[in-house]
């Protein structure tokens, strides 16, 4: 279910590093949380973010929610294609639903996110606590 | 809606039921329901479509009985009770002494001497408690929640779904009407009423059969469609058809006139509960009313956010959301009377912008007849 190549936030976001080049979205528990996405908002191309910075939001029926930055970098691309097809969110959030593309600034915060075994420990104790 | 930390979360008989069904559960008003099953937006077009299945037994129920049972309902909700046939049910307000809403409900008449209320899940031991302040009748006042399971099913596609279950000739009972019958071999108060726009009944029995009458419902209506449906549907479904949730449109600080219940508010009837303040009000006419709009931006206006007018707050968003059936992001607001007439441009405040909307007729969505 979590790719293992991939580092998350336990705010639920994802990033995959391929040359320098993160890739970033929302994680499935995320997606599942959230419910039908059915607006996205994103930042446009050069926008310089820092670690834990908000840089968009992605809203389903009944809610908001803030996307962050896992790491601190330029945004390189954003994934267009979700203005008309939000709901690719909910199919596919660690592919085609991808949110934006980053120029890694500082490679070792990377060290500070969880691997795929961290975040799959980290949302089952919270489903734990939502079943009571 | 809030819950104080240390209150019991309140269950349905349901409560199992949802959780093996995998619904996603959330606290509202203090009761662990489902919000969702298959996603709100499904839910939500089966219902308008096909035929949505909900468990609201988080409702209250309240029960009057004894020979000024009328004069008790008469006296604590604005509505005329006086008119309503054995076997029919309105719509009314709670009133504060003050004209507000203590609440909003169904008034269903079952017998001259017998009322049956159908009041909000959050507020039904203070409605039960405020009843029993003004009851100087000597009515017998019944906190009967515990007693009910109260299931909705709502769409097109209800009638034809339920019939088999019950010998009650349903096509009979005309919309705001009840009758008592069985239904699946159980006694139940069977109503023509619901919260979403659309055709369909609302059943109420004893909880002990809430299991067999919810998965006897789903497989039944299987084949047509029907879908078991959270509160978030419910929520959508009840705006798109410009109905107001105690809460958000109504609470105890707005009145009748302000909300656009005027219709529901019958102060020749007699005197009630701040009969005297919204007599003046509806003489003076009131500062803010309760509109319709639809976002023009592609923003989603959500419930809280301010109106704005020249860079000013003059008014609330009460509730706003996308309308999954007619697609467009729509709301109800608080404004000044000024900028109430359809078609006037408002600006809603999202995140820091001003994104604009217009004044349209509520409801947003009618049923095709």
């Amino acid at each position: 279910m979590y790719p293992s190549n991939y580092r998350y936030t336990k705010e639920h976001e994802w990033i995959r590093i391929e040359n320098g080049i993160g890739t970033v979205g929302i994680t499935d528990y995320a997606q599942h949380e959230l419910g039908d996405v059915v607006f996205v908002e994103l930042p446009k191309a050069g926008a310089k973010l820092s670690a834990g910075q908000s840089f968009g939001t992605v809203e389903s029926v009944k809610a908001v929610s803030e996307i962050y930055s896992p790491v601190s970098g330029e945004v390189l691309e954003t994934n267009t294609s979700l203005a008309n097809e939000p709901e690719k969110i909910n199919k596919d959030p660690h592919g085609a639903a991808w949110l934006i593309k980053l120029k890694i600034a500082n490679a070792a915060e990377l060290n500070t996110l969880m691997d795929a075994a961290a975040y799959q420990t980290y949302i089952s104790e919270k489903q734990k606590e939502a079943a009571h | 809606m809030t819950t104080p930390a240390t209150a019991e979360v309140r269950k349905t008989a349901l409560n199992l039921t949802h959780r093996r069904m995998g619904a996603k559960m959330v606290n509202f008003g203090g009761w662990d329901m489902p919000v969702e099953y298959s996603g709100i937006i499904s839910e939500h077009v089966a219902t308008r479509t096909a035929a949505g299945l909900f468990d609201v037994s988080h409702m209250g129920e309240i029960e009057l009985r004894g020979p000024q049972a009328l004069d008790l309902v008469q006296k604590v909700t604005c509505n005329n009770a006086a008119k309503l046939a054995i076997g029919q049910a309105q719509y009314s307000g709670l009133m504060t002494p003050q004209g507000t809403f203590e609440d909003d409900l169904l008034v269903h008449k079952v017998s001259d001497t017998h009322y049956f209320l159908c009041v909000n899940a959050a507020n039904q031991d203070k409605d039960w408690e405020h009843i029993r302040r003004h009851n100087t009748f000597g009515v017998e006042v019944e906190n009967a929640g515990v007693r009910y399971t109260q299931l909705a099913i709502q769409g097109p596609k209800a009638l034809g779904i339920l019939q088999p279950f019950t010998t009650v000739p349903l096509e009979s009972i005309k919309y705001y009407r009840f009758t008592f019958g069985k239904v699946n071999g159980v006694d139940c108060l069977i109503a023509r009423t619901g919260y979403t726009g659309e055709d369909g009944f609302e059943i109420y029995f004893a909880p002990e059969h809430s299991e067999k009458m919810w998965y006897d419902l789903l497989e039944a209506g299987q084949p047509d469609g029907l879908l078991p449906c959270g509160l978030g549907a419910r929520n959508t479904l009840r705006l798109e058809a410009g109905m107001c949730l105690y809460g958000n449109e109504i609470d105890d600080t707005t009145t009748v006139w302000e909300a656009n219940l005027g219709w529901i508010c019958k102060l020749d009837k007699g005197d009630f509960l701040g009969h005297e303040v919204l007599l003046r009000q509806k003489e003076r006419g009131s500062d803010r009313i309760l509109v319709g709009f639809e976002m023009q931006d592609r923003l989603i206006a959500r419930d809280g956010c301010p109106i704005l007018a020249g860079g000013k707050q003059v008014g609330h968003v009460t509730s706003g959301s996308p309308a999954p059936f007619l697609k467009r992001n729509i709301g109800m607001a608080y404004v000044p009377r000024a900028l109430s007439a359809v078609g006037t441009e408002i600006q809603v405040g999202i995140r820091g912008n001003q994104a604009a909307a217009r004044v349209v007729p509520t409801p947003f969505y009618k049923r095709p007849k």
